[in-house]
């Protein structure tokens, strides 16, 4: 790919990028999140025309306008959401679209699933193609993806955070098999973000920050092997990643967490399937941040927290008081807040207008209500009217419906709102996710005054910096459990990635880490 | 990353941002907190009475166009049927408006429609679609009826104790589809159109020769005792007190949809399930009261027919009331107020389908093809208003 | 009670499988429809609007095939119509199809008096289809009343589940058909034409339901009635969903609620219970049945419009 340009309006996501990927090798795209690299690959499978620059395959210039095109030319891309159907078999997944025939016009199921045997066997997919895709595990579902692509003659195979929502062991599995895949002769490109998986699958590296190519490098056994010189790497990746070693620990505010009763307490908490049993306090004052790969627990975590999902095991406690039955209505009267990580699902009804999306979840309480019989609009209102004024909601009045707003002024009047419930517990899940920087920075500022007041704050992102900007302390989740804890000040990017990637489990085992 | 405590707000300065009570915005004098909400205020308000208007008048149109576009398509089924559209609306408009009992007809015939409406509404604005009110009609109506004739009491007690019979019978009409969709998953169209059928049969059984409820006519119940009837309210014609009833209903409907808790929780579940869910509302509880709370009105639709129009029970007396309902409330957009203007559009059609017949040959069956048509045109709207937006400049 | 299982023989178990012949069109339309992704309240009126034309066009032709084949036409278009507001407008699936609902209720009415003079409730009555005596079959002892009272709908009716069951599952099309309910999304990335597909979907599931309103009507009555289909588009759904939208278990579904309709019409002339209580027998039994399917076993999309990007 040659000086590939993407604009955007108002951005430019890929600025003259060049990208060389030799066949039969696995090549690593690494970059944080909106470096560019999703939106490199999306141009190079079809899924997005370049403002410039030109796709080369073998040395022939080509035209990409279509994921058909792609896969014709033999590039086959693995997204990180699935579109694989639960209630079909494997088989069936595979030959959709393409479906070879018998005589008689129907399906040859038979042939395709020797078909896709074959081939599972001959890579170690270790997938059957009766299977239900519904009840298989995440990474054989992922399997089950590529193998898709395989089988539809892809030479090259685009992976776009494939590590994202796998469980460590699967992580391994999946290293293996695409080591086979390449020794075998296929071409591999593996988006990620995190350094050591790179490193240890990688031939080659790109790195790309801001939309620019920042660098190649080569990656041999000594780099896998000798600590010393992985670590060097990781080091100078980070850097050429970030752009410095790592975000400087922002200066700390207010006073020291205030001990007591801690605002928030799960003892080996679970809800039987996917979560825990994890072991969790917020202190009153205090700020602990949940960090973490996309869909290890945290939703969980939050939804077992907020009362939405079933704790099976273990106890929830909020202030001292035992909450583990109780419904979501009791904890949000015992001072419960939740921003809520998908906006449009579970903290606003759009079509309902502003004042009544302000008042949600204390709709029956004075002043709003008079034991039930009567609910105040004037207060709604005037309700809605403060949070629009001191939040700075952009609006032309709180009666418009609440899908009049962007989403960033949505996420201010919820944020607005759960503040105003005056909690004890603030429960914030991706609460930046789609703001603007001032918007995120006032969250942040606001989260600082819960904390300073003395509420306990879990706050749940997928970014970093925002927890190292804002958190007493880091509890970092993999695979549904607490893998590691540790402050800001004491944090190494090295540690945290071992964390979040399930390689050290010990808890309490930063201090060390760090020191060594 | 950001120093939290000394990045500004978005918008303007911020001094504090301590957290408050719910309600009270800060700011740094009450002086500057009156201001603010002064302008706000009085802005908002501004901008309140212009919405408003616009609302009131974006549904008028909306209602007439939906019925000028349903009758218009209506026209040419007049043609097959071997008359005119013109004959065809002109004996409609004699048959209902045209005179005193034209009118009084015309209003007789609201009554249950505007009960049923506010049946269908109340569910919809739960996100429950209740077809079921034909059913749940005749189960209040044969409730009511029993009371009617079996009680003996004084004239004002009898009458509401009867009314209220009908509405307890819809509502528990109306318990298993809510039960089989809280529990259970099934969606209650089907149910409550199933329900329907065992209410028919129930009716026959009960009115037959022989039957627990016989009368002196083939296929009706004896008459209700005098104390139970609704008194009539414009001599000469039938024009019952259920009019007033039905009015004061749609009254309480408003106010409990729009101004209550209750009616918040109901519109939330309707708009955002998951939502309710997160912020303590349990949509099985809500899907159980707004599916029974409408069964009680579709109770009460049979209820005021029985003890108002016709005095005692008889089998199938609704010719259709339970499914023109569903038109009534999507003409009406759910509204009470649209749907008291529906219902009186409904009870043009069926007043005036009398005359229709005599002048023009066309069956009441015509009013149910208008029927769908409205619905009809209800759901294509979601078309226009889309392409609109796109001509308009904006993406979909 | 002896009279009560006097009613069980062979006689009642042709009944019950010709009474749940409309029932096995429809459903198994609905359950093309619903695999698709398209919710199908609107059996019932696709069943009137067939039901109608057939006995309609039999009249003017004096032919019933004629009859039959526009019939199935007239099937086709309403489901066109049905797909038109479902897959293009995307407009709410259950208002569209309840329009229909009353719309056919109301046209098909509205025109008998307007085509047969002085007829009210019924058309005049016109050529049935007769009964298909297989030679062999029907001359089996006992089993054989059941033959001898089958026309050759019967038979196709039952064949036709396994038909579906085939085309859903050993076809491409039908491979495509249900990827379209499961996750329409899946389906067009890998080139399937979401639209046209949910399109045939329906309007098959319009010729399958006029198919089942034709035999009541030119098969079982020899004439039209205002409602003739007395809530059976329901029913059927039922079955669809005790069946699990699967064609066989479907299949099995209708068979019961047929059995359970011809148990209530034999019960009436047999015995001096309560005939209306037991008319409504089918609409009891169906929603018994409904009460012990689980949640999630519909297709995944369904209901849901697909938006193309």
């Amino acid at each position: 790919m040659r000086g590939i340009t993407k604009r955007y309006p108002g951005v430019v996501a890929n600025d003259a990028v060049d990208f060389t990927v030799e066949s039969a090798s696995i090549h690593g795209l690494l970059g944080e999140n909106g470096a560019g690299k999703s939106t490199l690959m999306k141009v190079l499978f079809g899924l997005t025309a370049p403002s410039a620059g030109t796709v080369e395959i073998a040395g022939r210039p080509v035209v990409v306008n279509s994921a058909r095109d792609a896969l014709d030319l033999g590039i086959g891309m693995v997204q990180q959401h699935f579109s694989l159907i639960g209630d079909f078999t494997v088989a069936e997944n595979l030959v959709l679209g393409r479906e070879p025939l018998r005589r008689g016009g129907l399906l040859d199921l038979e042939r395709a699933a020797a078909d896709i045997s074959e081939l599972s066997d001959r890579y170690g997919f270790r997938i059957d193609p009766g299977s239900r895709v519904g009840g298989l595990a995440v990474g054989a579902r992922q399997r089950v993806e590529i193998l898709k692509a395989l089988y539809r003659g892809a030479e090259v195979l685009i992976l776009d955070e494939p590590t994202a929502a796998l469980a460590p062991t699967e992580v391994a599995e999946l290293a293996a098999l695409l080591r086979r895949l390449r020794d075998q002769g296929r071409t591999v490109v593996f988006i990620s973000h995190k350094l050591s998986e790179v490193i240890d699958l990688c031939d080659r590296v790109t790195v790309l920050r801001g939309g620019r190519v920042e660098g190649h490098r080569e990656i041999g056994s000594a780099e896998r092997d000798d600590p010393d010189r992985h670590g060097a790497l990781a080091a100078e990746l980070a850097r050429m990643m970030v752009g410095h070693e790592l975000p400087e620990p922002p200066a700390r505010v207010g006073g020291p967490v205030s001990r007591g009763v801690p605002a928030l307490r799960l003892e080996a908490a679970g809800d039987g399937h996917r979560l825990g049993p994890i072991d969790v306090e917020v202190g009153a004052g205090e700020i602990v941040g949940v960090a973490g790969v996309e869909g290890n627990g945290q939703t969980e975590l939050v939804e077992l927290v907020v009362g939405v999902r079933r704790c099976r095991r273990g106890s929830v406690k909020l202030g001292g008081a035992d909450v583990t039955r109780w419904s979501v209505r009791r904890r949000i009267n015992a001072g419960v807040a939740h921003v809520a990580e998908d906006r449009h699902g579970a903290a606003v009804a759009d079509g309902l207008d502003l004042a009544h999306n302000a008042t949600l979840g204390f709709q029956g309480r004075p002043p709003f209500s008079w034991r039930g019989l009567w609910l105040s609009l004037v207060q709604m209102r005037r309700l809605a009217r403060g949070l629009v004024n001191r939040f700075g909601v952009q609006t032309v009045a709180v009666t418009d419906p609440l899908r009049s707003l962007s989403g960033g002024n949505q996420q201010k009047l919820v944020v607005g709102r759960e503040l105003s419930r005056g909690p004890e517990l603030f429960v914030a899940a991706q609460p930046t996710r789609g703001l603007d920087v001032a918007a995120a920075a006032f969250v942040h500022s606001e989260l600082a005054a819960l904390r300073r007041r003395g509420a306990g704050v879990l706050l749940v992102s997928l970014e970093l910096t925002e927890i190292l900007a804002l958190a007493d302390r880091i509890v970092v989740m993999s695979g549904g459990r607490v893998a590691g804890e540790t402050t800001p000040a004491q944090v190494d990017v090295t540690t945290l990635g071992r964390w979040m990637t399930g390689a050290g489990q010990t808890a309490g085992a930063a201090t060390a880490e760090a020191a060594a | 990353m950001t120093d939290a405590d000394n990045s500004p707000g978005p918008h303007g300065p911020r001094t504090s941002t301590d957290p408050e009570p719910p309600g009270t915005p800060r700011h740094k004098t009450t002086a500057e907190l009156q201001r603010t909400l002064e302008s706000a205020g009085s802005a908002v308000a501004r901008a309140a009475a212009v919405d408003l208007a616009q609302g009131v008048g974006r549904a008028a149109f909306i209602f007439a166009t939906t019925v000028a576009a349903a009758l218009v398509l209506a026209a040419p089924l007049t043609i097959a049927a071997g008359s005119d559209p013109l004959t065809a609306y002109t004996a409609l408009y004699e048959g209902s408006l045209g005179g005193q009992r034209p009118v009084a007809e015309t209003l007789v015939s609201m009554t249950p429609l505007l009960f049923g409406g506010l049946a269908v509404a109340v569910a919809f604005q739960a996100g429950l679609f209740n077809i079921g009110v034909e059913g749940q009609l005749v189960a209040g109506g044969i409730a009511a009826g029993v009371v009617g004739i079996k009680m003996t009491t004084w004239a004002p007690v009898h009458v509401i104790l009867a009314l209220l019979a009908g509405a307890a019978a819809g509502a528990l009409w109306a318990l298993v589809p809510a039960a089989l969709k809280a529990w259970r998953g099934v969606h209650e169209v089907i149910t409550t159109i199933m329900m329907n059928f065992v209410a028919f049969s129930v009716s026959q059984f009960l009115v037959k020769p022989g039957g627990a409820l016989e009368g002196e006519i083939p296929t009706g119940t004896e008459p209700v005792q005098a104390t139970a009837e609704l008194p009539r309210i414009w001599e000469p014609t039938r024009l019952h007190l259920g009019i007033v009833v039905a009015v004061i209903v749609a009254g309480a409907c408003w106010y409990f949809i729009y101004r209550t808790p209750g009616g918040y929780r109901f519109r939330l579940v309707g708009a955002n399930p998951v939502a309710a869910r997160f912020n303590g509302i349990s949509s099985s509880r809500v899907i159980v009261e707004a599916m029974m709370l409408s069964g009680a009105l579709g109770g009460l639709t049979g209820a005021v027919e029985v003890l108002g129009t016709h005095r005692r029970f008889l089998d199938s007396f609704s010719p259709g009331y339970g499914f023109d309902s569903i038109a009534v409330a999507l003409l009406g957009a759910l509204h009470p107020v649209g749907v008291a203007a529906a219902s009186f559009f409904f009870g043009l059609l069926r007043a005036g389908s009398t005359q229709l017949q005599l002048e023009a040959g066309i069956t009441r069956d015509m009013i149910t093809v208008i029927s769908g048509l409205v619905v009809a045109c209800v759901a294509a709207r979601l078309l226009l208003s889309r392409r609109a937006a796109r001509s308009r400049g904006g993406a979909d | 009670m002896p009279e009560m299982l006097d009613i069980i023989d062979m006689n009642w178990v042709a009944q019950g499988i010709r009474l749940s012949v409309p029932l096995i069109f429809a459903a198994l339309g609905g359950l093309l429809s619903e695999r698709a992704g398209v919710i199908n309240i609107a059996l019932e009126g696709k069943m009137l609007f067939g039901a109608f034309a057939g006995v309609a066009v039999t009249w003017w032709t004096g032919t019933n095939v004629v009859g039959l084949i526009a019939a199935l036409a007239v099937g086709a278009g309403i489901g066109w119509v049905h797909a038109w507001f479902s897959i293009t407008v995307r407009s709410d699936q259950i208002v569209s199809a309840t329009a229909i609902n009353l719309f056919a209720l109301g046209v098909t009415a509205a025109l008998i008096p307007a085509i047969w003079e002085g007829g009210r409730a019924n058309t005049p009555t016109v050529e049935r289809f007769r009964r298909f005596e297989v030679p062999l079959l029907s001359d089996l002892p006992q089993i054989g009343t059941v033959f001898s009272r089958l026309s050759w709908f019967d038979y196709t009716a039952l064949v036709l589940a396994p038909l579906v069951w085939l085309v859903l599952w050993r076809s491409p099309f039908g491979l495509r058909l249900r990827a379209c309910g499961e996750s329409p999304e899946a389906a067009a990335s890998v080139g399937v034409n979401v639209i046209r597909t949910r399109y045939t979907a329906v309007m098959l599931a319009g010729v399958f339901a006029a198919m089942g309103g034709v035999y009541l009507s030119l098969v079982q009555n020899g004439l039209f009635q205002r409602g003739i289909t007395n809530g059976r588009g329901f029913l059927a759904l039922a079955a669809m969903i005790f069946g699990k939208w699967r064609p066989i278990p479907v299949l099995g579904a209708c068979l019961l609620f047929g059995m359970a309709d011809a148990y209530q019409l034999r019960a009436q002339s047999k015995s001096d219970l309560p005939v209306e209580l037991f008319q409504a027998l089918p609409y009891v039994v169906g929603l018994i049945t409904l009460v012990f399917v689980g949640r999630a076993v519909a297709p995944a999309a369904i209901g849901r419009a697909y938006v193309k990007d």
